[in-house]
């Protein structure tokens, strides 16, 4: 399966990936060739037949609505790159 | 030496006895682990103070007459695993620093036995691979030939037991990631059936895939480590409220018309020679302790490795979005704003497996293509499930080979993503089907290179593929068989 360089470039924009020219070029033949392999699963008639998302059928997990302590902000803010305060500090998102 | 070749359950009786205290035998593997690390790379961190502080507290315990099995041991943790106040990268640059606020239960579950952390394991980047040779953090050695790949995802888990750097080791396995290096690395590997053990503090990779498991160096031992393991988590909501039965109760030493099916399709022409050797001669064992053979089918084997790299990506492409430089993890010097900082860190942190995983499942999902890759996938899935729901009614375990070949050569399959991913094909039907499977040691290639059996259970069946796997240990030599480092 052909897959060019611009399609490379919108997927990595979805992701949130900035690629070398190098890596788009590369990406664009490996995806190719696993996309064109995957192709396989076209070949089965799946009609009627129900997804699986779980190996384990379950319904929802419900648990009490009690109070508990949480990690606290010390912790949580603990690993942050940049923090101001008990926040997060991260570059403007309105000019 | 000795300590270093013990089980878990030679070195409780030792521990127990009082013939050695657990310090020393802390103290005999971070030695060795110093010793035997420039040439393996098992380990990502390793904590020798920690270790050193929990094998007193475990001296002190077995002193007051309150150890239990694993009191004392020494265990190491694939890198995956989140441990409160020690470094956890995932084999990730961009967790490079990251101190975890809380640990995984399975960690806290080993804690409360008593158990003594030697470190952190090395690991395929997210546990993306089957090489280990995606890690930040060097590719690890196979203990058994150093210029071959350990296998991966969990390649420093089963290194280590192979080095003999840790009396057992935990991994995960999302694809094969603790059946295959236990394979290539001749030590028993389970994976329990999805929701059978926690992943809660485990780094996800493809959540409806992934399962906590032990390496050890033999089935009594994965039958205990199991033990510790399993059971509902409040804090998982996908862990299952069965109750955990007595797994080493189950390991009778008698397979007396025990069903054991062989599926035509594992056993085809691109096998190695030496592998199919290896089973051959593992039937032959089976048929003398009692076992009965069924030829059956598994239809529709040859799409599981398509539909899992379908689902495992679209799956991974969400997990990782969490990865964006905001709470923790790297972030990107000098960015222009919210967006690119997001993208310039993901890009610096990320490695090359991990991006084009993250490419393919963000490709499967992206409007146009998502009912064409991922909902067929999962129908596919669906198909794969039914496959073994079908043989079960005919047998009650199946055996096959776990990888097609032995240990390959480090760098052999680093070019072709599509080649590597072709050697999971014997693994990844078992997580997408959801139901438990193990590896043990049943050969010895004409090269030197261990060759791993797979014992595949019913959904919730590990007591019969352990007991299956005891059996055969009891009748055969092959676990005892070392590397020679």
């Amino acid at each position: 399966m052909n897959i060019s360089v611009a399609v490379v470039e919108h997927v990595a924009r979805l992701a949130r990936l900035e690629l070398s020219e190098e890596e788009k070029n590369l990406f664009a033949g490996q995806m190719g060739a696993i996309l064109g392999y995957v192709e396989k699963l076209r070949e089965l008639d799946t009609e009627g037949v129900l997804p699986t998302s779980h190996a384990v059928p379950m319904e929802n997990a419900f648990r009490e609505d009690a109070e508990c302590p949480s990690i606290g902000i010390e912790k949580a803010l603990a690993n942050a790159p940049d923090r101001v305060g008990s926040f997060y500090r991260v570059p403007k998102v309105i000019e | 030496m000795d300590i270093l070749d013990q089980s878990i359950h030679e070195l409780h009786q030792r521990l127990k006895s009082k013939e050695i205290s657990s310090v020393e035998t802390a103290r005999a593997m971070l030695a060795r682990i110093e010793s035997v690390e420039p040439q393996i790379g098992s380990f990502i961190t390793v904590t020798p103070e920690q270790a050193l502080a929990d094998a007193e507290a475990a001296d002190r315990r077995i002193a007051a007459g309150q150890m239990d099995v694993l009191t004392g041991i020494p265990l190491a943790l694939k890198d995956i695993f989140l441990t409160e106040g020690i470094r956890t990268t995932c084999g990730s640059r961009i967790l490079d620093n990251f101190v975890p606020p809380y640990s995984a239960t399975s960690w806290e579950k080993l804690k409360e036995r008593g158990v003594v952390l030697l470190g952190k394991l090395n690991q395929d980047e997210f546990a993306m691979g089957s090489s280990n040779e995606s890690s930040a953090y060097g590719t690890v050695r196979n203990p058994w030939d150093t210029d071959r790949i350990p296998g991966g995802s969990s390649g420093g888990s089963a290194a280590a037991v192979a080095a003999r750097q840790a009396t057992a080791t935990l991994g995960t396995d999302t694809g094969g990631s603790i059946r295959q290096p236990a394979s290539h690395c001749g030590c028993v590997g389970l994976k329990p059936t999805y929701g059978r053990v926690s992943r809660y503090g485990v780094i996800a990779y493809a959540s409806s895939l992934d399962q906590v498991g032990p390496l050890t160096r033999d089935v009594t031992d994965s039958a205990i480590m199991l033990g510790a393991l399993a059971g509902h988590d409040p804090k998982d909501s996908t862990s299952v409220n069965t109750p955990v039965p007595d797994y080493s109760a189950a390991l009778t030493g008698t397979i007396k018309g025990l069903r054991i099916g062989l599926p035509r399709e594992y056993f085809i022409e691109g096998l190695d020679p030496d592998v199919h050797k290896a089973m051959d001669a593992a039937i032959e064992s089976y048929r003398r302790l009692g076992a009965e053979f069924v030829d059956i089918s598994l239809p529709h084997t040859d799409y599981a490795v398509a539909t899992y790299y379908l689902i495992a990506t679209a799956e991974a492409s969400s997990n990782l979005a969490r990865y964006d430089g905001v709470r923790f993890g790297h972030r990107a010097e000098g960015a222009a704003g919210l967006l690119d900082m997001y993208t310039k860190s993901r890009s610096e942190g990320f490695g090359a497996e991990v991006k084009r995983r993250i490419m393919l499942g963000t490709y499967a999902l992206s409007s146009g293509y998502y009912d064409a890759y991922y909902v067929k996938a999962q129908k596919v899935r669906t198909l794969i499930m039914q496959d073994f729901i079908c043989a079960f009614e005919a047998v009650d375990v199946i055996l096959t080979p776990v990888a097609p070949t032995p240990a390959f050569k480090i760098g052999e399959k680093v070019a072709d993503p599509l080649q590597m991913y072709l050697s999971d094909i014997f693994t990844i039907p078992v997580n997408l089907a959801g139901t438990c499977a193990m590896s043990i040691p049943a050969g010895i290639s004409a090269s030197g290179l261990p060759i791993g059996l797979q014992l595949i259970g019913k959904p919730f069946g590990e007591e019969t593929i352990l007991r299956a796997a005891h059996a055969f240990e009891q009748a055969t030599e092959w676990h005892t068989r070392k590397a020679v480092i």
